[in-house]
């Protein structure tokens, strides 16, 4: 049994043995031995990084690779830290590929066979870049580890070759995110002169030696480019749609579920372990930004979410709008925002994967996932027209699911400071979970009448996909509905055991103690740190998740029902056909976006700092 | 001028994204990314920049010789990997992309929008 | 947006962008600075790892996991970068023809190919005590087995270039890398650890794991880069719509 510091190094590592294992093995080996190593492989990281979290507890597994441990509160190595906030996100991570491993059993019609361990060897590289970025402490290392996931998910995100709009999707991605994390790496490059440190303790002990000036704002603004490109905050948000339409379903349910959200992680991380100090951005600063950023992309998100018919391109908007409730949670930068936020991942990253794996068997069967080409056609399959119901549910936050705790806690971490909190919450969840009610209802009851084409406004179909697996008149592979069902029972489970959230709240309160995350790396006495948040259901908790819920069904049997009136017919020409508009698919419009908002950053931030 | 070197890098930053935002061919936008990493090689090995020192290579130096800064150097190595890597992918991606589309003007893939 | 909005708009986040850049280089530290604190410890690290180039030491040893992540870049790219370019359903491979190259084109390159090869081995094995590594090395190996192709053809090309076997290598090696990680977990509880003896100060030998390390690198780099640039020269020379002829020529210069 390998001691906890060793289990840290090894989360990394079994994933990358694995993909050498599977890319040699699967030159000789049939394609059933090959998803069954793969099984194995998951399932092996995952025990390691539940052992992990298991003996996480409440305190924090430091490891210093190489051996090189500090003296005097330095080193020259690399080091590798987990609280639970961290194995947390890594273990999800590992559940997800586990679950995407079984989902695609027998999902692929593999390139010719002596490659059949490409795909699988590639799942286990992002899982290693996941886990990696998520358990890394030194801020270099946190950018190779963002670009060994990035270079994976650009590969998987143009599987289908056949098709032209997955590789324009992963190119976009690709360009996008690529420059993003060179930008990244100058923030590194003006702290690294400033401090001479890389590692995240290290760098803030140092900063806050120094006083605050223009320099530490602008590698704040560029270091946190990076994983604001990769959570899809606006005006940073414009790749992901268009990669999460194209990509392979199996592909998908990881980068909503837990990819993006590596990105809010990442930026939390960074600004309380580097940035928080008294050399660092004064706090009602960052908060006033990121709650802006934060609002804005989760309304963004939900207006482009409830304009969609194609089914991918429309949980694509909505992990956004998820993403900018998350950033808001984080925002807040007290512990209950964080921990709301913790639970709402882990609830979201289960109903949404389960959404899209639903969404892969409907391309299964019918090579298309649009809303309305697809009206009707799916009344035989009840079972999943339930599955794909109770996943827009669970969007919408109706309790127990785990995403209606999250959200309830949230929101009351705002302390009734911002009285509107709530209600940005309350209605982002509702019409993204209402949007995909919507599509539920059109797809597999037929209701309302067939909706009428909307010539001259921009908008991407589902139809003319390319099934991905041969054969669509196959009975559905047992795996395809077993895992969205499993995946929405733990979107349950989270909400509904206790022990989750006591340690998530048990997390945050470690997660936000800048002293105690550098003691426990440089080795010297730990404070405590104050007391954890509650994070149980709330009777006003439940009432506000019904809240949402009945507005989702609300909006999706109105929309369903009622063709578009003339009021709204104008409100739409006036200030959503614009924003789709917006969403032009060209390359350089999106670099420039990402120009805009550095710049954006850079002002709002040096205005409200005080030298 | 003490802060020249630095400037440059941010010169070459923006010089690679103003290509980035106007390319009309998707060879020459990922040689512009390219142009854009270069900022961070000009920026790491500019700070890491010692008056009057040498290579950190101690075969031929006695030992207590001044030398430049090897932790950039070896970031810089590791950046130079990570962005050949990254180009050869996405020139695949354009590769395939010219013979489904016929194009490789980003202006004109509207496949994806609203 | 139009182009011309396009270009305010970049023009005004441009503009911003440089103001607070500037503003930043004028709080550093000023170009030439005798202060690197991590500069300084990786330097005597390295002398006291015995490693010559420290830049290799910082490489290999001191942040070795940095470069198992890189090394984790190159092998998924090259993974992906094979899928993306594989026969898509509706191809077929030609068959490339011999071609004709000028007698002192051949003779250069027939002089220069071992030369280059023994250069690259050189660079690779060095690497703790001179400038140069794995990484280096592997680059110059892959592209000097391509002078067969630049002076002669690809006929010649693939006959030194044993594709499946580079492949395994490839993999092989990227797998080393970790093994031997997990090797230090094992031996003294540290991954990473460099737990072999450290050897004399400048000599082959010396740096403990830096120069193992330095080999699976040199190895990784130099079949991953060959069979990088097999899947697109097999998309210059091989591969063809079905339906159409062989390649453009033009192609096979490019």
């Amino acid at each position: 049994m390998p001691g906890t510091e060793a289990l840290l190094p090894l989360a990394v590592a079994v994933p990358l043995l694995g993909a050498v294992v599977l890319a040699l093995a699967g030159r000789w080996l049939p394609r059933l031995a090959i998803d069954g190593l793969t099984t194995v492989l998951a399932a092996a990281d995952m025990m390691c990084l539940a052992l992990l979290w298991a003996r996480t507890g409440d305190g924090r597994a430091v490891s210093w690779l190489g051996g090189w441990t500090p003296s005097k509160g330095e080193s020259v190595g690399i080091v590798l830290v987990a609280d639970r906030l961290g194995s947390g996100l890594a273990l999800l991570v590992a559940t997800l590929v586990l679950a995407v491993v079984a989902y695609s059993w027998r999902y692929f019609d593999e390139p010719s066979g002596e490659k059949s361990g490409t795909f699988p060897a590639l799942l286990l590289l992002f899982e290693a870049g996941m886990c990696g970025f998520a358990l890394t402490g030194d801020l270099f290392n946190a950018f190779v580890f963002f670009e060994l996931m990035g270079v994976v998910a650009y590969a998987l995100t143009g599987y289908r070759i056949e098709d032209p709009r997955p590789l324009h999707g992963a190119l976009t991605f690709g360009i996008v995110n690529s420059l993003a994390a060179y930008c990244s790496l100058l923030g590194i490059g003006l702290l690294y002169a400033r401090t001479g440190e890389l590692g995240l303790a290290q760098l803030g002990r140092s900063l806050d030696n120094h006083g605050r000036d223009a320099l530490v704002v602008c590698a704040f603004v560029l270091v946190l480019t990076g994983p604001l490109v990769k959570a899809a905050v606006a005006p940073f948000h414009f790749w992901l749609p268009d990669a999460h339409a194209v990509a392979p379903t199996p592909v998908c349910m990881l980068l909503s579920g837990v990819m993006v959200e590596l990105g809010v992680y990442g930026t939390a991380r960074i600004y309380w372990t580097v940035f928080a100090g008294p050399g660092g951005i004064p706090q009602p600063a960052v908060r006033t930004t990121l709650l802006a950023l934060g609002v804005g992309t989760a309304l963004i998100g939900a207006v482009m979410c409830w304009q969609q018919r194609n089914i991918k391109r429309l949980l694509a908007f909505s992990t956004i709008s998820h993403i900018g409730l998350f950033l808001s949670g984080v925002a807040l930068l007290a512990p209950e925002g964080l921990a709301g936020t913790a639970l709402y991942v882990a609830g979201h990253a289960g109903a949404k994967a389960a959404l899209f794996a639903l969404t892969g068997v409907l391309l299964d069967r019918y090579g298309s996932v649009d809303e309305h080409g697809l009206h009707g056609q799916a009344r035989d399959l009840p079972v999943l027209g339930v599955l794909f119901a109770l996943g827009g549910l669970a969007l919408a936050g109706l309790p127990p699911f785990g995403t209606g705790l999250g959200k309830a806690i949230a929101e009351n971490a705002s302390e009734h400071e911002l009285w509107w909190f709530p209600g940005v919450f309350i209605l982002v969840s509702a019409v993204t979970g209402g949007a995909v009610l919507r599509a539920t209802l059109r797809v597999f009851t037929g209701a309302g009448p067939s909706p009428s084409e909307r010539p001259g406004e921009p908008e991407t179909t589902g139809e003319g996909e390319e099934p991905e697996i041969q054969g669509p008149s196959r009975k559905i592979p047992l795996p395809m509905l077993a895992v969205p069902g499993v995946l929405l029972l733990g979107s349950l489970l989270v909400g509904v055991l206790p022990a989750v959230g006591r340690s998530l709240a048990d997390a945050s309160r470690l997660f936000i103690s800048r002293p105690g995350y550098t003691g426990a790396v440089l080795r010297f006495a730990v404070p405590s740190a104050q007391t954890p948040p509650s994070t149980g259901w709330t009777s006003s908790g439940v009432l506000l998740g019904f809240v949402s819920s009945v507005l989702a069904v609300a909006a999706a049997l109105t929309a369903v029902r009622a063709s578009r009136g003339r009021r709204s017919a104008q409100l739409n020409h006036r200030l959503v056909l614009p924003l789709r508009r917006l969403h032009s698919g060209l390359l350089g419009d999106y670099v420039c976006w990402l120009a805009v908002g550095i710049a954006v950053l850079l002002t709002a931030l040096t205005a409200q700092t005080r030298w | 001028m003490a802060i020249f070197p630095f400037l440059v890098s941010g010169w070459i930053l923006l010089v690679g994204v103003f290509g980035l935002v106007v390319s009309r061919d998707l060879i020459q936008a990922i040689g512009c990314l390219s142009v854009a990493q270069s900022s961070t090689y000009v920026l790491l090995l500019a700070i890491g920049y010692r008056r009057g020192a040498t290579a950190p290579v101690y075969a031929d130096l006695p030992v207590g010789s001044p030398v430049v800064d090897p932790v950039v150097q070896a970031l810089a190595l590791t950046d130079v990997v990570v962005g050949a890597t990254v180009t050869a992918l996405l020139l695949a991606l354009v590769i395939q992309l010219r013979k489904r589309h016929g194009t490789v003007d980003p202006e004109q893939l509207t496949g994806l929008r609203g | 947006m139009s182009r011309t909005a396009r270009l305010w708009l970049f023009g005004a986040a441009a503009v911003v962008i440089a103001a607070c850049f500037a503003a930043a280089c004028s709080g550093l530290p000023s170009f030439g600075t005798t202060t690197h604190p991590y500069g300084e410890r990786a330097v005597a690290a390295a002398l006291r790892q015995r490693t010559a180039n420290a830049v290799s030491s910082v490489n290999f040893d001191l942040r070795a996991f940095d470069t198992l992540g890189e090394e984790s870049i190159l092998f998924a790219s090259v993974l992906g970068a094979t899928m993306l370019l594989r026969l898509a359903r509706d191809e077929r491979k030609n068959v490339p023809g011999p071609e004709r190259v000028l007698p002192s084109t051949r003779l250069f390159g027939a002089l220069l190919l071992p030369v280059t090869l023994l250069v690259g081995v050189y660079i690779v094995a060095h690497g703790q005590l001179s400038p140069g590594g794995g990484f280096q090395g592997g680059v110059v190996l892959a592209t000097g087995l391509h002078l067969a192709y630049v002076a002669a053809d690809y006929l010649v090309l693939k006959q030194v270039r044993p594709l499946e076997v580079l492949d395994i290598a490839d993999a092989l090696a990227a797998g080393a890398f970790t093994a031997l990680g997990v090797a230090g977990l094992i031996v003294s509880g540290a991954f990473l650890h460099n737990f072999l003896p450290l050897g004399t100060f400048n000599q082959l030998s010396s740096g403990g794991l830096v120069p193992v390390i330095n080999a699976a690198v040199g190895i990784e780099v130099g079949s991953g880069v060959i069979v990088l640039l097999a899947g697109f020269l097999d998309q210059a020379v091989e591969i063809s719509e079905a339906g159409r002829g062989p390649a453009a020529p033009d192609a096979k210069d490019a």
